[in-house]
């Protein structure tokens, strides 16, 4: 039998439209995340040292979890204290900072606490903290938020017993693209120099500061290959060792 | 120059009295400063008691928190606080609002008069 189209004629025979099957595994698999302080630095260390120091961290994640956070992340970080009430104390941040390389790489976390400025730099593979829990996810547009310290309060104060707000669990982590407003000058550092390369501030500055501070940009910087330092290789390997041995 | 890279508090630094004191909170055309760390080594950090002068009196003051960032898990304020403190070691003020670092709780025995009065703890 076939079928007739409005005009009368015979209509050509159209195949169903092929199901689109999602597969929620596949998609996880899709999605990497290698921390940072896995990869090792540029240098002429044995990479046994770097392996030796891997094994210890995969450990350590094996035992206690620690999740997958950007610089702009909000944290709320419960540590052993013998020293506080109930021998735990939380403390809620901003991740302004991510550093150091294997079983050393530390986080900054800043908050405002009646009216004072509070940073504290946790080691990520040290015992004693007891928990980390990201409140909220956010990437912002640059890696290093120091600047904070030069900004208007408001953008630092964090509620100490706000909720986590709920992960979508899907593939891109979303980048919040607020512009800061920094106190009057004078600042802890130049943050309008190209040096610094920050896409977050509003600089009020007046266009006369802005063209001055670019006469300190090296624009020969981006083309020095002596410097270039490509991780890609160095990261799917890591990736496939660390992945497999968490599996365990 | 003669003298080493100094940082956190010694003398001439500024400083922010934090409780709720007379002396500390009453304007005055000079900001408090330090005149001597009680220390063998002139830097102060937290813990370490320092000679102030505040209108145009001396008083004995008890640091509780620096700028300079110290050891991994402590806390690094964004200013130089300060609780006013009598030569018994009982402080003047009331109230202490600021966070205070848990590592004061260590010498119990010689702040505990400070701690008590303190609300916050980081």
């Amino acid at each position: 039998s076939y079928r007739i189209s409005s005009d009368g004629k015979p209509a050509k025979f159209q195949p169903p439209p092929k199901p689109v099957i999602i597969d929620k595994q596949k998609q996880k698999e899709e999605r990497r995340f290698l921390s940072p302080e896995f990869i090792p630095p540029r240098g002429r260390t044995d990479p046994l040292k770097f392996y030796m120091e891997r094994k210890d961290m995969i450990q350590r994640r094996k035992v206690f979890n620690i999740p997958e956070f950007y610089v702009g992340h909000i944290l709320a970080v419960t540590t052993a204290n013998p020293y506080a009430s109930e021998k735990a104390s939380r403390f809620v941040g901003i991740c302004i900072q991510r550093g150091g390389k294997g079983l050393g790489a530390t986080f900054v976390l800043r908050n405002v606490i009646e009216d004072q400025g509070v940073e504290i730099c946790y080691e990520l593979y040290n015992p004693q903290i007891q928990a980390i829990e990201v409140l909220k996810l956010e990437k912002r547009l640059d890696d290093n938020l120091m600047y904070l310290r030069d900004a208007l309060p408001e953008y630092s104060t964090f509620d100490v017993n706000m909720k986590p707000v709920s992960r979508l669990d899907h593939e891109e982590v979303p980048v919040n693209k607020l512009q800061v407003r920094m106190k009057p000058k004078p600042w802890s550092k130049r943050w309008e120099r190209p040096k610094f390369n920050i896409k977050g501030i509003k600089f009020e500055l007046p266009e006369k500061k802005m063209k001055e501070a670019q006469k300190w940009s090296q624009p020969w910087l981006e083309f020095d290959m002596l410097r270039e330092y490509d991780t890609s290789k160095i990261e799917e390997k890591i990736w496939k060792e660390v992945s497999e041995e968490l599996k365990k | 120059s003669v003298t080493g890279a100094c940082q956190a508090i010694q003398k001439l630094t500024r400083v922010r009295v934090v409780d709720n004191s007379a002396l500390g909170n009453t304007p005055y055309h000079r900001p408090p400063k330090c005149i001597h760390v009680y220390n063998k080594n002139g830097v102060g950090k937290v813990g370490d008691t320092i000679l102030l002068a505040i209108k145009g009196e001396k008083k004995k003051a008890l640091i509780v928190g620096h700028k300079m960032p110290g050891p991994a898990m402590t806390p690094r304020f964004d200013s130089n606080n300060v609780v006013l403190i009598e030569d018994n070691g009982n402080p003047i003020g009331t109230r202490i609002k600021t966070p205070i670092p848990y590592i004061l709780r260590r010498r119990e025995g010689q702040f505990s008069k400070v701690l008590a009065i303190a609300r916050n703890f980081v």
